[in-house]
């Protein structure tokens, strides 16, 4: 998985595969321990869409089905981890490119309040984006 | 007629008085004495907590000092909810006192986010604070603000000044004289008998008929077995800010005078106790 500065965007057609790839979600491009499978429930699970800002690395698999009950504080830690990110790179979600829920909501409850268009759009980020 | 703004004042206000204890297991050099102290409902632990902290390291080795954190009754107290909420949630039917214990070691990560300085608490207050208006006026009211006018918002909670927290907070509670309230109400509803964080969904002050809405309505959809039934014994008790408010009040009241400073609506449900 190739890591990549701001400059560099994914083909559109490469984007668009995956976003209409719903059900089941897109395999993972590398293999996943135990705890990071547990993130992929099709039948339970919410769309959210991951989207990197600035230089933060970007995840070739942008559409993921996530279990309602996960926590931010879960998510951003499976993403940090499929980032390969150092321990003392600190990663900042945001919703609505707007506030950093805390960490202790639960996705489903963020899908309720801010999802549209059946998904929900988070923005992740090395540094501080939105305050 | 006492005027409603005057609640406002009534919440800033609230005190709860507390008896911090250090853990018996912490290593001291000598017996530590408890330390007494009035906390503000709508602070955070972290943030008013330096002469407990204080009182505490006098009488250990400084090798033996990690973060501190409280526990009360063998739950770890969440420092990033309202100290008012922590309150109502936990220890609400207990006698005063609120007796917490101190921890200086054994951080539970599994359940207590990190607070190493202040910096932490102001994002955390404010990222809350966006996401109410985010429901509230779509973000258009904190977006307009200037940096500063956040910064005020930050100290006046903080430093505990009123004046200067409410004098910027008033923009954030106003809405088009059109409208019949906000957007959505930004609430989050706790309960102690699950280990679901809170409740929080999207709810209108009025319904799509006009038919205001009232603390009821938001129970009926959101938690209805927190309402009693006709004719049976309570079991629930409904707490803001200590009180139980009436079913009957409008929540866009609620949501203009019981929030707190983070422009949230916590609610509690606590069960009655049995005698």
């Amino acid at each position: 998985m190739g890591s990549c500065t701001g400059g560099c965007s994914s083909p559109l057609s490469l984007t668009l595969s995956f976003l209409f790839c719903l059900s089941p979600p897109p395999a993972p491009p590398a293999p996943l321990s135990f705890p990071e499978r547990r993130l992929l429930i099709p039948s339970r699970g919410i769309d959210v869409l991951l989207k990197a800002v600035g230089d933060t690395p970007i995840m070739k698999t942008k559409k993921w089905a996530v279990d309602r009950g996960r926590t931010v504080q879960s998510l951003s830690q499976f993403i940090s981890r499929f980032l390969k990110l150092d321990a003392n790179e600190q990663l900042f979600i945001y919703v609505n490119q707007a506030f950093a829920p805390s960490p202790d909501q639960e996705v489903g409850a963020l899908f309720d309040c801010f999802g549209s268009d059946g998904k929900l759009v988070l923005h992740y980020c090395k540094s501080q984006a939105w305050g | 007629m006492a005027d409603d703004k005057d609640v406002l004042r009534d919440v800033w206000f609230g005190r709860i008085p507390t008896c911090f204890t250090l853990n018996q297991d912490e290593a001291t050099e000598r017996e530590a004495e408890p330390y007494y102290l009035l906390l503000p409902r709508v602070s955070y632990l972290t943030l008013v907590t330096d002469k407990v902290k204080k009182h505490f390291l006098k009488v250990m080795k400084a090798e033996d000092v990690g973060e501190m954190w409280f526990e009360y009754e063998g739950t770890p107290l969440k420092w990033h909810n309202p100290i008012g909420v922590l309150f109502d949630l936990h220890a609400f039917n207990t006698v005063l006192p609120w007796s917490i214990t101190v921890h200086f070691k054994n951080f539970p990560d599994r359940d207590l986010l990190h607070c190493l300085s202040n910096t932490v608490v102001e994002a955390h207050f404010m990222s809350s604070i966006k996401e109410a208006d985010a429901l509230k006026h779509k973000s258009q009211v904190i977006n307009d603000m200037q940096k500063k006018d956040h910064k005020q918002l930050w100290m006046g909670l903080q430093n505990d000044k009123f004046d200067q927290f409410w004098a910027m907070n008033r923009k954030l509670m106003e809405y088009p004289t059109e409208e019949e309230g906000f957007r959505y109400i930004p609430f989050r509803i706790y309960q102690t008998m699950s280990d679901r964080p809170f409740i929080q969904k999207l709810f209108r002050p009025v319904s799509p008929e006009g038919k205001v809405h009232t603390l009821g309505t938001l129970l009926k959809e959101m938690y209805p077995v927190a309402l009693p039934n006709d004719g049976e014994q309570k079991l629930y008790q409904v707490v803001i800010h200590g009180i139980e408010p009436l079913l009957e009040t409008p929540v866009q009241w609620l949501s203009e005078h019981l929030s707190h400073p983070d422009n949230f609506l916590h609610i509690c449900i606590i069960p009655v106790p049995t005698e």
